[in-house]
């Protein structure tokens, strides 16, 4: 055991003073959509005592445990509270899950993103579990007369030896929850996990697979009205007029109107990225009814500002890359002077399309605002920023906004940008009625905040020995500007130049599953491939000679490199021996790989055969350093989504405009990628070093684009630089 | 508008409805039956997926007008204790991420079974081809697949 002083999220253990002398606590979740069997109601405690603001003990021994952060899919819901039951030490199969609503009173970060929900999440949880588990071993001592240190915890069970007398966590948990919050607890040493590192099962699994109401797009309310809004047919577009009068007679339909979600005054937040400020809706009592009036209404636009297309973003993009911007975003050395002297050059160019982030389950959010209060349930990755615009556009304070998640059909960065759920609120302030807003697959697709579209350039300098000595980058992407200056190979070059532009587009952008690193890495490690076969390596020696050079002798200022050398080598020897690395000489054509983003390590080895133009992936070996793995069950899982997901949209996914508007909006003209296009086999191998963990959602999808187009030059003898990969083909001859 | 009279997981249901209303709305909105996912509106991602008289159907693009006295099974229908062999082998695989595209995966994959009850890996992944999975989870959907054909 560790000792720990527990300040941190301490103001989450400090229980409700309205429930002070027993914290009694009734009810489950108003969430709560399933009827439970008699079997259920019969095993339910009488009462439940909350012992912090994580978790409630009921006099029966089972446990309730809140799973703070927004679920998207990559099984927090599951992940966070086995942490917790972890440190409180009882038996999984006696623990519930409930989504917590909202409350900064309570939880810090309730935020899904950048794959920080377990590594930010880990002390407090950890501190909620020991702090709950402290406070019923001195209940308990103080109910037996004897020293709280001679009581041990096991599985939901107090014991203390000597004196024989032992009771389970509901018999203490009235007194415990009347005992002050320890000043500092124990925490459990690895070697002692019970839940974390073993494989559990979806906590919402059985819900999903016989189709329950788990999804916002599943609410209904008595009452309850559906909503649909018409937004700009063009990026550069805003409403001028429209004929509402002559679609308010359709069937079904309550009403039709033009609404201003954003006011010239609204304070936004960065979650308010892609906010259209004035829409057309259409409210009526049911979705086809309302897709109906929708399509038969007749809107006018105009332009107020550039309308773009995709040679326009693309050529200007290629102008940004062979532009040397004002200042270096990193500068080592000389790489000038280097390339003069250099015995080899290589020099690539590498692009990628917009992206849509195509959650299956489309933009939608209930909201009831009336002047009391106002009520918002669906699935938003940022509720806390929802929750400021809310009170902003409304006029309303905080305190009357009550915010509560869904389990999410996808996020991918999409749902961090909640105008949808400030569109519901709005809508349903003036109707002064429940609504649930729906977006059609359509208006999805059009009106997102897409992945950016992309363009880098790199040139290295090898010396007569196959040495790299100097090392340029220069990319660039609409509204974003690309480069990680600190990643690799930075440090491991002396002569290294890191540049970057954005380019500012009216299409609107954001964050997509990794972002940047979703690019930039394929990028970066299929050129890393071009520059090692020039140097005659290996490719995985290649790497490895930098890593050493990294760890030896880095250059600049080690703190400022954002990657750990050794950790990264870890990774990439790893896979190599799991992949029994021969470069290629078992009849499939084999790319390896290596990456770094969002605090967690990655090396991947690909193989694969061609048909045609299509890549046809065998097998992927992954290795995987995020430190301790909670839920090693749905850890692979994330690595497998990620992997099958970069191969996806490297290979077949684009969003092209056309004057501003988007030429795809549906998935009969936008490709994701299909189970027979998917890899026929995964193999994932985690690092096992004891490390508090990091997170997984993000970190396996950006190197497997290099290890894909690294094996798919090793078939074709081609290099591919322009996704989708697909459609990157030779030029035509003669 | 007009009445329809529908044989939906073994009850018969009389809904009123505008004849060109997808089946999916009518389950949705009319009925309160969920489990049934939106997903494209045009037949292209499988998150509709019923069973029409045991046939795997995309439920987006089928008026209400057209099944007649066609038997629909969802997937609230499937089984009614949630222990037909593909749920079970769903929750044993531990196949969902956000679990969205599930409900259409399992009732494309029990129709495949009803029909092929031993397929081969070939065969589950041409079946399997409609369905989209945003979140990657296909080759757990695979070895799901080949789970409940094996039990």
């Amino acid at each position: 055991m560790t000792l720990v002083k527990t300040k941190i999220g301490r103001r989450a253990f400090i229980r409700n003073t309205g429930l002070a002398g027993g914290g009694l606590v009734l009810g489950f979740s108003w969430l709560a959509s399933c009827k439970m069997t008699p079997e259920q109601v019969n095993s339910m405690p009488k009462e439940w005592f909350e012992l912090n603001g994580f978790l409630k003990i009921g006099d029966n021994g089972l446990v309730t445990i809140m799973s703070p952060n927004p679920e998207i899919g990559q099984n927090v819901k599951t992940a966070m509270p086995m942490i917790v039951a972890e440190e409180l030490d009882v038996a999984w199969k006696d623990v519930i899950v409930e989504q917590a609503p909202l409350n900064t009173d309570i939880f810090t970060r309730q935020l899904a993103g950048g794959s920080q929900s377990i590594r930010q999440g880990w002390e407090g949880l950890r501190m909620a579990g020991a702090t709950a588990r402290q406070m019923l071993k001195e209940a308990a001592a103080q109910a037996w007369q004897v020293p709280v240190g001679e009581i041990i915890t096991s599985e939901g069970m107090l014991t203390h030896e000597a004196s024989g007398k032992s009771a389970g966590y509901g018999e203490m948990a009235s007194a415990a929850a009347g005992i002050e919050v320890p000043e500092e607890v124990e925490l459990k040493e690895q070697k002692d996990f019970k839940i974390i590192g073993t494989d559990r099962k979806n906590v919402d699994g059985e819900k999903i697979v016989t189709g329950k109401p788990l999804f916002g797009l599943d609410v209904q309310r008595e009452g309850m009205l559906i909503a649909m809004i018409v937004h700009p047919p063009a990026f550069g577009m805003k409403l001028k007029d429209m004929d509402a009068e002559s679609v308010k007679s359709m069937p079904g339909i309550k009403d039709v109107f033009p609404i201003v979600v954003y006011p010239e005054d609204a304070e936004k937040q960065w979650s308010d990225g892609g906010a259209i400020a004035e829409l057309a809706v259409v409210v009526g009592n049911s979705t086809w009814e309302c897709m109906q009036a929708k399509k038969a209404l007749q809107v006018q636009w105009e332009e107020d500002s550039k309308l773009e297309s995709s040679a326009y973003h693309d050529e200007t993009l290629t102008e940004l890359v062979n532009t040397a911007p004002k200042e270096a975003a990193r500068k080592d050395g000389d790489v000038d002077a280097a390339f003069k002297k250099a015995a080899k050059i290589v020099e690539s160019t590498y692009s990628a399309p917009f992206l849509a982030h195509n959650t299956m389950e489309p933009m939608n959010f209930f909201a009831h605002v009336t002047s009391e209060k106002a009520e918002l349930l669906g699935p938003v990755q940022t509720p806390e920023f929802l929750e400021m615009t809310l009170a902003s556009v409304l006029g309303m304070p905080k305190e009357k906004i009550d915010i509560m998640m869904t389990r999410m059909g996808g996020g991918f960065g999409r749902r961090l940008y909640g105008t949808f759920a400030v569109e519901a609120a709005m809508i349903s302030q003036k109707m002064g009625a429940p609504i649930k807003l729906v977006y059609t697959r359509e208006d999805d697709m059009t009106q997102g905040t897409y992945r950016p579209s992309y363009k880098v350039k790199y040139k290295a300098g090898l010396d007569e020995n196959g040495n790299l000595i100097a090392w340029h980058v220069r990319g660039a992407g609409t509204n974003d500007d690309l480069v990680f200056e600190n990643r690799f190979p930075a440090g491991a070059v002396d002569n290294y130049l890191a540049e970057k532009h954005s380019l500012q587009t009216n299409v609107t952008t954001g964050a997509w599953r990794a972002p940047r690193s979703n690019f930039i890495a394929g990028a970066e490690q299929a050129f890393m491939d071009e520059v090692a076969e020039a140097a005659g390596k290996d490719p995985i020696e290649f790497r490895l000679e930098l890593f050493d050079r990294a760890i030896s002798n880095p250059v600049g200022d080690p703190e400022q490199n954002d990657y750990d050398p050794e950790r990264y080598a870890g990774v990439l020897k790893l896979v190599k021996e799991k992949s029994n690395w021969t470069n290629g000489d078992n009849g499939k054509s084999r790319g390896v790989s290596a990456y770094y983003c969002h605090n967690s390590y990655v090396a991947q080895v690909l193989d694969l055969t061609m048909n045609g133009n299509t890549p046809n992936v065998d097998k992927v070996w992954c290795a995987v350093d995020c430190g301790i793995v909670i839920n090693p069950l749905s850890a692979k899982n994330q690595i497998e989504g990620g992997i099958v997901d970069g191969i996806g949209h490297a290979t077949y996914s684009a969003l092209t405009f056309k004057d501003g508007v988007p030429e795809q909006s549906n998935f009969d003209t936008y490709r994701l990628i299909r189970n027979m296009e998917a890899p026929k086999e995964i193999e994932t191998f985690f690092v096992d070093n004891g490390i508090d963990p990091t997170g997984l959602g993000e970190p396996s999808l950006p190197p497997i684009v290099g290890a894909l187009s690294n094996a798919m030059y090793k078939a074709t003898g081609r290099r591919h630089y322009n996704q989708p990969l697909i459609n990157d083909k030779p030029p035509l001859v003669g | 508008m007009a009445t329809f009279t529908l044989n939906i997981n073994g009850k018969t249901q009389e809904v009123d409805a505008d004849p060109s209303t997808p089946i999916l709305w009518v389950l949705r909105d009319h009925l309160k039956l969920v489990g049934t996912k939106y997903g494209c509106g045009i037949a292209q991602c499988g998150a509709c997926t019923i069973h029409l008289d045991g046939t795997a159907t995309r439920s987006c693009a089928l008026p209400v007008s057209s099944i007649g006295d066609k038997k629909i099974t969802t997937i609230e229908g499937l089984s009614e204790n949630g222990d037909h062999p593909v749920q079970k082998a769903w929750l044993e695989v531990d196949v969902p991420q956000c679990g969205y595209c599930q409900a259409g995966q399992i009732m494309t994959a029990s129709a495949l079974l009803e029909q092929n009850p031993n397929p081969t890996d070939e065969e589950i992944e041409t079946a399997m081809n409609g369905n989209i999975c945003r979140c990657g989870t296909y080759l757990r959907i695979r070895k799901a697949v080949k789970t409940a054909s094996q039990s």
